[in-house]
C-alpha cells in the first residue's frame, strides 16, 4: 500500500520536478533534498488530488516536509 | 564617449536554431513561412506564420521548459548562445555587474490564453501555479537573468515591435553610464494563437496571401499585402571595447550610436513620411558621431504592410539618403514582433562583417511610391559592398521608433 503510494509520488515528482524515482524516498526533504519550489509543491498537490482522490488543504500543504510526510497524508485520507 | 562593442550573438529563428543556421538560410534565400494547418484557422482570412525552424523542446530540458512560457523558451535559448559565445562566463566578470535587458511586443501570450482555457474549463483550482511568472512581460527577461547568474539589473522594454532594438539601446546607455560591465540584451517573441492572429487580421495588418506562403511576405513590392506573423528570439552580448580587447573577447561589431523617437501621431498609423522614423535615424547618426555618407546599409524594418513600408522608405531616404544598400529580411523571417529589432540587429552585424548584404525575398515589382524607387534596396540575390557602417531600424505600435547603428570593429 504505502509502496504503491510511493511509486505513484515518485511518478508526480519525475513529471513536476524531474526528481528521479529512485531519489523520492520518504526521508527527503522537497525543499531541502529534491530542490522542490513552493510553486511546483501546489502543482505536486493537484497531481496528488488526480491520482489518489485526496486533495490536500493549503494550511496542510506547508505541514508536508517530505516524501514520507506526504506518503502518510495520502494514506491517512484516503 | 564609451566605446561599445558586441562580443556574442545568439538565435532561433524560423530560419534556424542557432545564429549560423539562421543567416545561412537567409543567404540562400530560404523562407520560413508556412500556411497552418490545424483546424482552427480554417476559418481565418490571415493563415500564414513563420514558426521555429527547431523546437524548443528539443534545446531546452524538459524539466525547466514546463515552468517556461514559449517566449521565455526562445529567450533563454537565444542569450545562452550568446553568453556562451561571448566567453564572458569564463572572464570572471562579477555577477553584480552582469545586466540583462530583454524586450517582448506580447509577453507570454500562450500561457495567458492557454491557463484561461483551464480556468473555463476546470475552475480556478487547476490553474497552473506559474501561470503569472510565465505570462508576465518581463518574464524572457527574468528568466535570462536567472539563466546566466546576472545580478546587476534585469530590465524589460516594452514597446511593442521596436521592443528588441529598445533594448540594445537601452544596454548601451547601462554601459555608457557604468551601471554594468557586460549586458545581455535581446528580444524574445512566441505568440502564435488564434487569439493574436485574429487580432492582426482584425486590424487588416497581415497578409491573406495563404495559397503562397513563401511568397507572402514581400517588403516594398508593390503587391504586398500585410505581414506575416513569426516567433522566435535573437540576443548579443554588449561589453565596453576597452574591456572586452583586454580579456582577448572577439568582437563582432561596434555599437556605435541609438536614437529613440516617438511619432506624436496615431497610435498604430505610422506617420506617413516617416517622420519620428528618420529623426531616430538621425539621432542615432549623431550619436554615433557619423554622416549620413558613412551608412553603407540599412536593415529596413519594412513588415511588407502597405503603408509602413513607403513610410519607412521616406524616412530612409530623407535621414540617410538613397546611396544605401536596403534589405529587408522580414521577407524570409516573418515578422518577430519584439524580437525582430534584436534579430535584425544580427544580420545587420553579419552584413558587415562578410560585407555581404542579403537580398529582399520576393521584391519583384517594386512600389511606384517615390520613395521606394529612390532607394536602392538589395534583390535577386546578396550584393557584395564594403561597408564600414549599417543602421538597423524598428518601429513599434504606440508610434515608437528606434535606430541603432554598428560599425566594422
Amino acid at each position: 500500500m504505502s509502496e504503491d503510494i510511493q511509486a505513484g509520488l515518485a511518478e508526480i515528482l519525475e513529471e513536476v520536478a524531474g526528481v528521479a524515482p529512485a531519489d523520492a524516498t520518504p526521508e527527503k526533504s522537497f525543499t531541502e533534498d529534491l530542490d522542490v519550489d513552493s510553486l511546483s509543491m501546489v502543482e505536486i498537490a493537484t497531481a496528488v488530488e488526480d491520482k489518489f482522490g485526496v486533495a490536500i488543504p493549503d494550511d496542510e500543504l506547508g505541514n508536508i516536509k517530505t516524501v514520507g510526510d506526504a506518503i502518510s497524508f495520502i494514506q491517512k485520507n484516503k | 564617449m564609451t566605446d561599445v562593442v558586441v562580443t556574442g550573438l545568439g538565435a532561433t529563428t524560423p530560419l534556424g536554431g542557432d545564429v549560423a543556421s539562421t543567416w545561412e538560410a537567409l543567404l540562400a534565400g530560404r523562407s520560413g513561412v508556412s500556411r497552418i494547418t490545424d483546424d482552427w484557422a480554417k476559418e481565418f482570412p490571415a493563415q500564414l506564420v513563420a514558426r521555429l525552424a527547431q523546437d524548443p523542446a528539443e534545446q531546452l530540458d524538459r524539466v525547466r521548459a514546463r515552468r517556461l512560457d514559449r517566449s521565455q523558451q526562445v529567450a533563454v535559448i537565444a542569450a545562452e548562445q550568446a553568453w556562451r559565445e561571448s566567453g564572458a562566463a569564463d572572464a570572471g566578470v562579477a555577477p553584480e555587474r552582469v545586466a540583462v535587458v530583454f524586450g517582448t511586443g506580447i509577453g507570454g501570450a500562450l500561457t495567458l490564453l492557454g491557463q484561461d482555457d483551464v480556468l473555463e474549463e476546470k475552475g480556478p483550482k487547476r490553474v497552473s501555479p506559474f501561470t503569472i511568472p510565465m505570462l508576465m512581460p518581463n518574464g524572457p527577461a527574468a528568466a535570462v537573468g536567472l539563466a546566466v547568474g546576472a545580478r546587476g539589473g534585469v530590465h524589460a522594454p516594452v514597446s511593442a515591435c521596436a521592443s528588441g532594438a529598445e533594448a540594445i539601446r537601452w544596454g548601451l546607455d547601462l554601459l555608457r553610464f557604468d551601471r554594468a560591465d557586460v549586458v545581455l540584451v535581446g528580444g524574445a517573441e512566441a505568440c502564435v494563437h488564434p487569439l493574436p492572429m485574429a487580432g492582426f487580421a482584425a486590424m487588416r495588418a497581415m497578409s491573406t496571401r495563404n495559397d503562397e506562403p513563401e511568397r507572402a511576405s514581400r517588403p516594398f513590392d508593390k503587391a504586398r499585402d500585410g505581414f506575416v506573423l513569426g516567433e522566435g528570439a535573437a540576443a548579443l552580448v554588449l561589453e565596453r571595447a576597452d574591456a572586452a580587447r583586454a580579456r582577448g573577447a572577439q568582437v563582432h561589431a561596434r555599437l556605435a550610436g541609438a536614437g529613440a523617437t516617438a511619432d506624436g501621431y496615431d497610435l498604430v498609423a505610422p506617420h506617413p513620411e516617416g517622420e519620428g522614423a528618420g529623426r531616430a535615424i538621425s539621432a542615432a547618426l549623431r550619436d554615433a558621431g557619423l554622416s549620413a555618407t558613412d551608412i553603407g546599409h540599412v536593415n529596413a524594418h519594412a513588415t511588407s504592410t502597405p503603408v509602413g513600408d513607403t513610410a519607412e522608405a521616406a524616412a530612409i531616404r530623407d535621414s540617410v539618403g538613397d546611396h544605401v544598400l536596403v534589405t529587408a529580411t522580414k521577407s524570409q523571417t516573418g515578422h518577430l514582433l519584439g524580437a525582430a529589432g534584436a534579430l535584425e540587429s544580427v544580420f545587420t552585424i553579419l552584413a558587415l562583417r562578410d560585407q555581404l548584404v542579403p537580398a529582399t525575398a520576393n521584391l519583384d515589382d517594386p512600389d511606384d511610391d517615390a520613395a521606394v524607387q529612390a532607394l536602392d534596396i538589395v534583390r535577386r540575390e546578396a550584393r557584395k559592398a564594403p561597408l564600414t557602417a549599417a543602421v538597423n531600424d524598428s518601429f513599434g505600435f504606440g508610434g515608437h521608433n528606434i535606430a541603432l547603428v554598428f560599425t566594422t570593429p
